[in-house]
């Protein structure tokens, strides 16, 4: 809650903490923090039952910025957490939230698996196409020309194309947003959500400190030209000629979410030595 | 930011094509037409505007930019004061109920909303107000174009009066601007390299 | 003037925030003493933000190598007090302290007039004003710079090296410099350094990470796998062009446990290798560390050691991964560490672990840290070192080779894959001498008994400590410790109260036998470090023996321990 202002009821303030970011001023995960607190409040959630997991990175300071539940890990392994915790905590909302190097790079294990198993939670990656945290090293979606101290004159390596990775992995909820567009992130957000399974929700989030190119995005991008499909085999046609600028949700799925397998009923605890008894 | 930057028009046809789909989308989007929704959504405007100014100098003064800070805080008060006599004048003093998350907004914020991407840790007070102007224009011409596509009377109305009261916020910022200094040459300059704490 | 036993010094501590650039006009101060003769050292320390955050520049300039900062600032310039509190622990005033700060920036915090610092005002940013072009920071660097006793010239010629505008802005900064050294003049008198005899050797002017960089280089590193953290990530930017620049290679991995096995991969290939990180880095890596151990690959991991457990402090130093570089591996995996205990030394002890590491075909551990890694200091050109990484190797078509043959020093020769006759495959299953996989208990314990024996039979000469000094008093140390422990114990001497340093660079294997030797005639022994469960000490005591009485002065980052507060702890001990 900033200070002192009177707020509108359900809205996304009641979300918000009172520790201010220390992003750069006009980073665009101010304006993600925004839709995602947006979107809870569209979705009259509260924010007890929320659980905001990150990993580590600028983008993975998030968790403190809410007023839920919020689990800051070790670098990478944001969505083996926020697994085990829907797994045994079903009844939470568990969003999962970091960086393209915090999700792609290190954790890019985990993204490709998490995407199979299909728990109900939603992850956001906060693409900004570098390491911003540790002071702008290529990630794995940085441009093969982008000059860095680490790969002088650029990487040459082809980027990682996380929309594609999520579908042939195959998460039920596929969508880009951009950080420009809150409200239409939120939309975006709410219904990542509202979707069962595993969603996936890459947000375009400029970085302006060591990207200042990246104020071009929002001439860049655009609303998809086709509606959202649930058929794996057009969405995989659609993100083969995407150019990383199509905002919109690209694939939605039918999946069910991911069960634990469940095992014979046992009314007590005693009835599991029947079997060891001679 | 600086003033040789523009903001860029949307290319016509992505505008067209957004509107096109959003119809399609069932959003919760309440097509205002009545004066209770239109005031309703005046009122969220201002309040949203507040919050924002709010959460700009909060950014500020994280990073020591004390004076941008402050002004900001003034924007907020002024939204916030505007948002209060809409409350008195027009609403009773009675809040509105707005849909959960908040008003859908046509073009992503409320028109008086600041973006959060224009915002520089160097920047001057000259352009906060720059930024602030900005605000009241769209908002101007929000209302402006509101009012000559509803076809109820009252609403419209209103929506001439509120038009014109922005068209006055943005009168008293641009004398604020001629008050206020010019950006320095270099206002961006800054000779130590980004820091790391992670 | 704060003298110290022969070895006057002058602090100086620049502070603003929002952009003000005490960074680098901090470090142009340093540039500027160092060209003029000088030593010295700067440390930086920063608020959480990337830009535009509270900052200080902390600079200690004397006419001799320092190699910590001192106990106390002579001077402090504000460019404004935003936050500065914050800082109020790294910057010890006292009533000889003298604040400078700009009248229309408000007040410097109460806790720095507290201590009863005189204040003088200089008003930085209007003076930057009235030159169109210039700023802040420059007034700053000429008021210091003079403050300092450099000359305007001097300060200028940093300046231009460093332009990158054109030059109507050099002109400005120019004027801007000019300036500052005015208002030095009608200031409170302040303290001065005495003029430095003109340098006959030549120094350099580096930080550690730049160092331990230059140091792997020298040792024959050619391949290099890194995850960029903090405090580490400035070694792999060095070492980036360095490496292309001498036929080597510089990947930047997914991750740690990529960065570790690329390496091993490297280094099966013959080519010395090695990885930079930080404490969770190395965690992730213990795994592939004890595959080294195993398959009898040499590596190098350079461990930045900065504030911990997890992701603790990252931009701030301590010395608490002892544990787990020593002890960290599953298995009975013994391993090299080696700590480097200056600046300067970080290029020897890196060059130093590559030797030994491609030597005894094990892994080592550098542990650096981040008050090493990243504080920039002056210091004389580390003499130059034979160790080169060679590793020994059988001679092609070895009748009936095997790579883990059990030999009396415990090396086997090695085959590197292009080597016709002596293909193998490596290892990390027990095995037998030919490497096969082997489960049998004779292949188990002579395999681990070759592995220790390696390394325990090694001679690593005079290089595994630095001994200074005589007494029945000595301090125990390793690491970034070792400066500030070597102060005390210069003012300890001064004062008639002699006692030994010994400054640990070989942390293991241990050698008991060579510590005993150091230690011969001591009955007090003061283990110094900084952590917060006495890590080294506890090492100590299970693996040497101790003479005498023992004690521990430990404390966790992120503060550094201090030379009055060893000499303290020396001076009360031993009165007793």
């Amino acid at each position: 809650m900033t200070s002192g202002v009177a707020t509108a009821p359900a809205t996304s303030q009641a979300f918000k903490s009172d520790y201010k970011p220390i992003w750069c001023p006009g980073c665009g995960d101010y304006s993600v923090l925004a839709s995602i607190t947006k979107a809870f409040a569209m979705l009259a959630l509260s924010p007890e039952n929320i659980a905001v997991v990150s990993g580590i990175g600028c983008s993975s300071r998030i968790p403190a910025y809410t007023n839920c539940y919020g689990f800051h890990g070790v670098h990478g392994r944001a969505l083996a957490a926020g697994t085990g915790l829907k797994v045994a905590r079903p009844d939470l909302t568990v969003l999962v939230a970091g960086g393209d190097g915090d999700g792609y790079s290190i954790g890019g294990n985990h993204f490709l698996h998490a995407c199979r198993r299909n728990v109900d939670l939603t992850y956001v990656v906060m693409d900004n196409h570098v390491y911003g945290m540790t002071k702008g090293q290529p990630s794995p979606t940085t441009e093969p020309d982008w000059d860095s101290k680490l790969s002088p004159g650029g990487t040459g390596l082809r980027t990682f194309h996380p929309l594609v990775i999520a579908l042939a992995a195959g998460a039920n909820f596929v969508a880009r947003a951009f950080s420009g567009d809150p409200n239409g992130t939120a939309q975006i957000l709410a219904e990542a959500i509202r979707t069962p399974g595993f969603s996936f929700v890459e947000i375009l989030s400029p970085c302006v400190t060591f990207c200042p190119e990246q104020r071009e995005w929002k001439n860049q991008v655009r609303p998809a030209p086709v509606a959202t499909t649930d058929d794996p085999v057009r969405a995989a046609r659609r993100i083969m000629t995407d150019d990383g600028f199509n905002i919109g949700v690209l694939y939605k799925g039918e999946r069910k979410p991911y069960q634990p397998s469940a095992g014979k009923a046992a009314k007590h605890l005693a009835d599991l030595e029947a079997e060891f008894l001679i | 930011m600086s003033k040789e930057k523009t903001v860029r028009a949307r290319k016509s046809g992505g505008a067209r094509t957004l509107r096109a789909r959003d119809r399609a989308r069932p959003t919760g989007r309440a097509n205002p037409t009545h004066r209770a929704d239109f005031l309703a959504r005046a009122w969220a405007m201002e309040v949203e505007a507040a919050e924002r100014y709010a959460s700009f100098a909060d950014a500020m003064d994280e990073h020591n930019n004390h004076d941008v800070a402050e002004l900001f805080r003034k924007l907020s008060r002024i939204e916030q004061l505007h948002a209060d006599q809409l409350l008195e004048e027009t609403l009773s003093g009675r809040p509105p109920v707005l849909p959960p998350g908040g008003v859908q907004w046509d073009s992503g914020e409320g028109p008086e909303t600041a973006p959060h991407g224009e915002l520089h840790y160097r920047m001057q007070p000259y352009h906060a107000l720059q930024i602030a102007l900005a605000c009241e224009r769209r908002a101007n011409k929000f209302f402006a174009a509101y009012a000559s596509r509803t076809t109820d009377a009252k609403a419209r109305k209103a929506a001439l009066e509120m038009a014109a009261e922005e068209a006055e916020h943005a009168h008293l910022i641009e004398d604020w601007l001629k008050r206020t200094p010019q950006p320095e040459k270099d206002w961006e300059h800054d000779p130590d390299p980004p820091l790391v704490s992670d | 003037m704060h003298e110290r036993a022969g070895a006057p010094s002058l602090s100086i501590a620049l502070t603003g925030s929002g952009g003000a650039g005490v960074m680098t006009a901090g470090s142009m101060l340093l540039e500027a003493a160092a060209q003029a003769g000088w030593y010295g050292l700067m440390v930086r320390s920063s608020g959480p933000q990337i830009r535009g955050g509270e900052a200080a520049a902390l600079i200690r300039l004397a006419a001799r190598p320092v190699e910590c900062l001192d106990d106390r600032f002579d001077l402090v310039l504000a460019v404004d007090w935003q936050n500065l509190h914050r800082f109020a622990d790294e910057i010890p005033l006292d009533a000889a302290s003298l604040m400078i700060g700009d009248p229309d920036q408000g007040n410097p915090p109460e806790v720095f007039a507290k201590r009863g610092a005189r204040l003088a005002q200089v008003a930085f940013k209007r003076m930057a004003k009235a030159i169109p072009g210039s700023w802040p920071n420059m007034i700053v660097l000429g008021l210091a710079g003079a403050l300092a006793g450099l000359s305007a010239e001097t300060l200028k010629s940093v300046v231009r090296q460093s332009y990158k505008k054109g030059e109507e802005g050099l002109a400005a900064s120019f004027a801007a410099v000019d300036a500052g050294v005015a208002a030095a003049g009608a200031l409170p008198s302040a303290p001065r350094l005495i003029s430095p005899k003109r340098p006959e050797k030549p120094r350099w002017l580096l930080s550690g990470n730049e160092a331990t960089g230059y140091g792997a280089v020298r040792g024959g590193v050619r391949f290099v796998a890194a995850y960029p953290i903090t405090p580490a990530t400035e070694i792999l930017e060095w070492l980036a062009p360095a490496l292309s620049g001498v036929g080597g290679a510089l990947v930047q991995a997914e991750d740690e446990l990529a960065s570790i096995n690329m390496a091993i991969g490297a280094s099966f290939g013959g080519v010395p290798s090695l990885t930079a990180t930080a404490g969770p880095g190395l965690s992730l890596m213990t795994e592939a560390l004890g595959l080294a151990v195993a398959a009898e690959v040499p590596v190098v991991v350079v461990d930045v050691m900065r504030g911990g457990p997890s992701t603790g402090i990252p931009a701030k130093s301590e010395q608490s991964d002892v544990n787990i570089a020593v002890n960290g591996l599953h298995g009975d995996a013994p391993r090299i560490v080696v700590a480097p205990n200056s600046i300067a030394d970080c290029l020897t002890a890196t060059q130093w672990a590559v030797h030994l590491a491609e030597a005894l075909q094990a892994p080592a551990i550098v542990l650096s840290d981040q008050y090493l890694g990243q504080t920039r200091a002056v210091v004389d050109r580390p003499a130059d070192v034979t160790f080169i990484g060679q590793r020994a190797l059988a001679a092609p078509r070895t009748e009936g080779y095997s790579r883990y043959a059990v030999t009396e020093s415990g090396v086997s020769p090695a085959a590197i894959p292009g080597t016709p006759g002596n293909a193998y495959t490596a290892e990390g299953l027990e095995h037998n001498e030919r490497g096969i996989p082997s489960s049998q208990s004779r292949d188990h314990l002579a395999q681990l008994a070759k592995r220790e024996r390696k390394l325990r039979q090694h001679d690593y000469g005079d290089s595994w400590a630095e001994i200074e000094g005589e007494g029945d008093t000595a301090v125990v140390t390793f690491g970034s410790c070792t400066g500030a422990a070597r102060e005390a114990l210069g003012r300890a001497a001064a004062e008639g109260r002699s006692a030994r340093l010994v400054s640990m660079r070989l942390l293991s294997p241990a050698q008991p036998e060579r510590l005993a030797k150091a230690l011969e005639g001591v009955r007090r022994v003061l283990v110094v470090e900084q952590n917060h469960s006495a890590q080294f000490y506890r090492y100590l005591r299970a693996d040497f023996d101790l003479p005498g009485e023992v004690r521990s002065f430990h404390r966790a980052g992120p503060l550094p321990i201090r030379s009055d507060e060893i000499h303290k702890q020396i001076t009360e001990w031993s009165s007793v």
